[in-house]
């Protein structure tokens, strides 16, 4: 069948199920029905501090076919997804399903269990590294299920995603389960993705290498919510956890994308006071706060707050008064990490208060200014995060879906060309954030508005910046790089996109 | 309108193809210092495949060749001529040098079947017998369209200490500004050094603006906004002289022929010094119309 964005889906996928299609970003919001958790309610003196990895999982009934649970808050530092498995392996279990919310580099052991039956089955919200290589040949038995930091909130609230156990690395926990990201040699600031695990796992297993005297406040994981803590030596690697600082890109190309993105915010009249903003966390994306935050200091504007993974920079503006408050559901570097730690008004938010569409509000939804990448943009503004050019998965939607679909003003910065490909294409290779979602396109050499955006094109018809249709964007960078050709794939899939809302956007296929 | 000219080294295919994105009035592909001697062949014909292909997006398009004296500057001539740039910036011009590349340019115009001095020149000073002889210099050929000054050589062939605060090269910007203001062509300051220190170049560009000279050359792509800032009219200078237009419209209305704003008398000269703003404004799209 078609779905939405002309993707053509089979009905039914071996290992994944019914296939519902994408059918719009707004097209399945409306009455939902929460799940319920089956829980195991503790007597008084029971204890939970338990001596190793082993122990909870026999505690907590290990067994064949059952799904567990990760984080990603240590992101390329973590050890704990790794020490996990390779318990569970010892242990003789196969046939898991891991539902990770991100999975890096650091995690290429899975691919040895992923060898050898252990796992058959992943969800992630973003993969890139060895596994996603493995995932992309084929060598994982049930297609990998990719979902949006928001719609992995949604599936296990909607008991889409029925997690057994989950496991929460914590940088500090203390003997009865109350768990906060920023005390400890592993601080990694808010643990907004593993709320949502903790929430609704039968089983919640905290992982710590910081014991504290009960309690551990400030407590952003509850002790409601925690059967069992382990203490290892160390659940990550500080340097991979957060970078000491981000930076603003000198590339020039990349500064000159970052000015018109901000001139572009300014002209459509976002720029005003109450503006709500957010950004990755990447070099040109973090050079678009800087040129906005020109903007907002030569008007005199206080904006409202700024949102998702936030950075040092994101903190300098919040703490020259340019926003009111920060919202954040990952810390990406240590000045945030401090900042969250001590600022009221630096806000932690759970992956579904984030960006979950079915709840009665996410954060996303009051976003002004949403400034996303791409690997591809198509002639209908699809975008892919989720496939390199060689068809092999390097990423995934993360909050990109997300945002976009809820903010007022949805920007992917991007170089025309890179390293000698055109990113704007007539077919996106893999779409992770449907077209209708995005509202402009800015490169160094032009800016395409989205033709849904007559509004936008309207208050630009008087604009200098240099506004161009997406196919004479895409005609300019072919005419430096020629149409390259097409990747060729099996038909086996293995890889299912999941849009926010738990449709199929589309599907990946194993690489040739 | 040079406001900005920016260097891009001629062996670099990748920082061409992107210089015309950059926001600088002109390009400056450079086949002279930025190119080592086993290279001068490869960016030669870099730069004339990039000058045939690309879309400089409005951008002057300026080639640095090689000197004359140092035997690649007649290689470079024949080949980029053929392919029509918007001029070539001569290095160390003298009289005698220009003399000789605007003959040969002549001829090779002629063979092209080009309009004879479309292709214009600008000659970089930078040594003491160029400035004091920049008169001549820039009357030797009528291609001659802006002069550039070249700071660093310059202050090496005078051998004094080139600074930060530009006290050194006082004389030769104000000599430079005022023959070519003389002689109506451009007078373009020499680059800012320290590509991180912005507050510098700033200081540094708002010191040649008020001396006279018309724009200034930058050696990283991160100079051209504040170097086009410094040399756009200012919001309040636009704002000034759209007032003074109006109440010049106004007092020809009522047939006067001397009227005042704000209490001070406008004549000629601040009335044209208004309307070269609004034409400025204008090219560079700060005003429409």
């Amino acid at each position: 069948m078609i779905n939405a964005v002309k993707r053509e889906i089979p009905e039914f996928i071996e290992g994944y199920g019914k296939v519902k299609p994408f059918m719009g970003a707004y097209a399945n919001i409306g009455d939902v029905v929460k799940t319920s958790v089956k829980i195991k309610s503790v007597k008084p003196n029971d204890k939970k501090v338990l001596p190793s990895i082993k122990d909870a999982l026999l505690k907590c009934g290990i067994k064949d076919g059952m799904t567990i649970s990760f984080h990603h808050h240590l992101r390329n530092g973590d050890y704990v997804l790794n020490m996990v498995l390779d318990e569970i392996a010892k242990l003789g279990i196969k046939n898991l399903t891991v539902a990770a919310s991100s999975i890096f580099p650091c995690h290429a052991p899975l691919v040895e269990h992923i060898k050898n039956g252990v796992v058959t089955k992943i969800y992630a919200n973003y993969m890139s590294g060895p596994v996603a290589e493995a995932v992309s040949k084929g060598l994982l038995k049930y297609p990998a299920i990719m979902h949006t930091h928001g719609g992995r909130a949604r599936a296990i609230e909607s008991g889409d995603l029925h997690i057994d156990i989950a496991f929460i690395a914590a940088p500090t926990c203390d003997t009865y389960g109350n768990i906060n990201g920023v005390e400890g040699k592993s601080a990694c600031g808010s643990l907004g993705y593993a709320i949502p695990d903790a929430m609704y796992a039968e089983k919640v297993v905290a992982i710590t290498d910081n014991l504290v005297d009960y309690p551990a406040c400030p407590i952003e994981i509850s002790q409601e919510y925690v059967d069992y803590v382990v203490v290892v030596d160390e659940i990550g690697d500080p340097k991979g956890i957060v970078s000491g600082t981000t930076r603003i890109t000198r590339d020039p190309i990349g500064l000159r994308i970052a000015k018109l993105a901000a001139q572009l915010i300014d002209e459509v009249g976002l720029l005003k006071d109450g503006f709500s903003f957010q950004t990755g966390a990447g070099g040109t994306s973090l050079a678009v706060a800087a040129f906005v935050k020109d903007i907002m200091k030569k008007k005199n504007i206080k904006g409202s707050f700024a949102a998702g993974g936030i950075t040092g920079y994101i903190v300098d503006m919040f703490e020259e008064g340019l926003f009111k408050a920060l919202f954040d559901v990952q810390c990406f570097d240590l000045k945030a990490v401090e900042s969250y730690k001590n600022n009221k008004a630096h806000q932690g938010m759970s992956a579904s208060m984030y960006g979950n569409p079915h709840n009665k509000g996410a954060v996303v939804n009051n976003l002004d200014v949403m400034i996303l990448g791409a690997t591809e943009v198509d002639i209908d503004f699809n975008v892919n995060v989720t496939t390199g050019s060689n068809g092999i998965i390097i990423g995934g939607s993360g909050g990109h879906s997300d945002t976009a679909a809820g903010a007022k003003l949805a920007i992917v910065v991007t170089q025309l060309t890179k390293a000698r490909l055109p990113i704007i294409v007539d077919r996106v290779t893999t779409v992770t954030t449907p077209g209708e979602t995005i509202d402009a396109v800015v490169t160094e050499r032009g800016i395409a508005i989205n033709p849904r955006r007559q509004d936008l094109l309207e208050k630009l018809k008087d604009s200098n910046l240099p506004i161009f249709t997406i196919e004479e964007l895409k005609n300019m960078a072919e005419k430096l790089t020629g149409v390259p050709e097409k990747i060729e794939f099996e038909d086996r899939i293995v890889a299912v996109v999941e849009y926010r809302d738990g449709t199929v956007i589309d599907v990946v296929r194993q690489v040739r | 309108m040079r406001r900005s000219m920016l260097f891009i080294p001629g062996n670099n295919p990748s920082m061409i193809q992107n210089s015309p994105f950059l926001g600088a009035d002109s390009i400056i592909l450079d086949l002279e210092d930025a190119v080592s001697l086993d290279e001068k062949d490869s960016a030669r014909c870099l730069v004339r495949n990039a000058l045939l292909s690309l879309d400089f997006n409005g951008c002057e398009k300026v080639v640095r060749i090689n000197s004359i004296s140092s035997g690649f500057g007649y290689d470079d001539i024949d080949a980029i001529a053929r392919i029509k740039p918007d001029a070539f910036l001569i290095p160390k011009a003298t009289e005698d040098d220009i003399e000789e590349i605007d003959s040969l340019i002549s001829t090779i115009e002629r063979e092209e079947g080009f309009k004879l001095g479309c292709i214009k020149l600008i000659p970089l000073i930078e040594t003491a017998f160029g400035v004091e002889d920049v008169f001549n210099i820039i009357k030797s050929s009528k291609r001659i369209v802006a002069v550039l000054l070249g700071a660093e050589d310059l202050t090496a062939d005078m051998g004094i200490k080139r600074t930060k605060e530009g006290e050194e090269i006082f004389y030769a910007r104000s000599r430079i500004a005022s023959v070519c203001a003389a002689l109506k062509v451009d007078a373009i300051d020499t680059p800012f050094t320290d590509v991180n220190d912005f507050e510098g170049l700033r200081k540094d560009a708002e010191k040649a603006k008020l001396i006279g000279m018309s724009g200034k050359a930058a050696i990283n792509p991160r100079q051209i906004d504040v170097i086009n800032e410094v040399f756009s009219p200012s919001f309040d200078d636009i704002n000034w002289a759209k007032r003074v237009i109006e109440a010049y419209e106004k007092a020809k209305m009522e047939g006067k022929g001397v009227f005042a704003l704000d209490g001070k008398m406008v004549d000629a000269p601040i009335l044209l010094r208004a309307k070269n703003i609004i034409e400025k404004a204008k090219a560079i799209g700060l005003i429409k119309g």
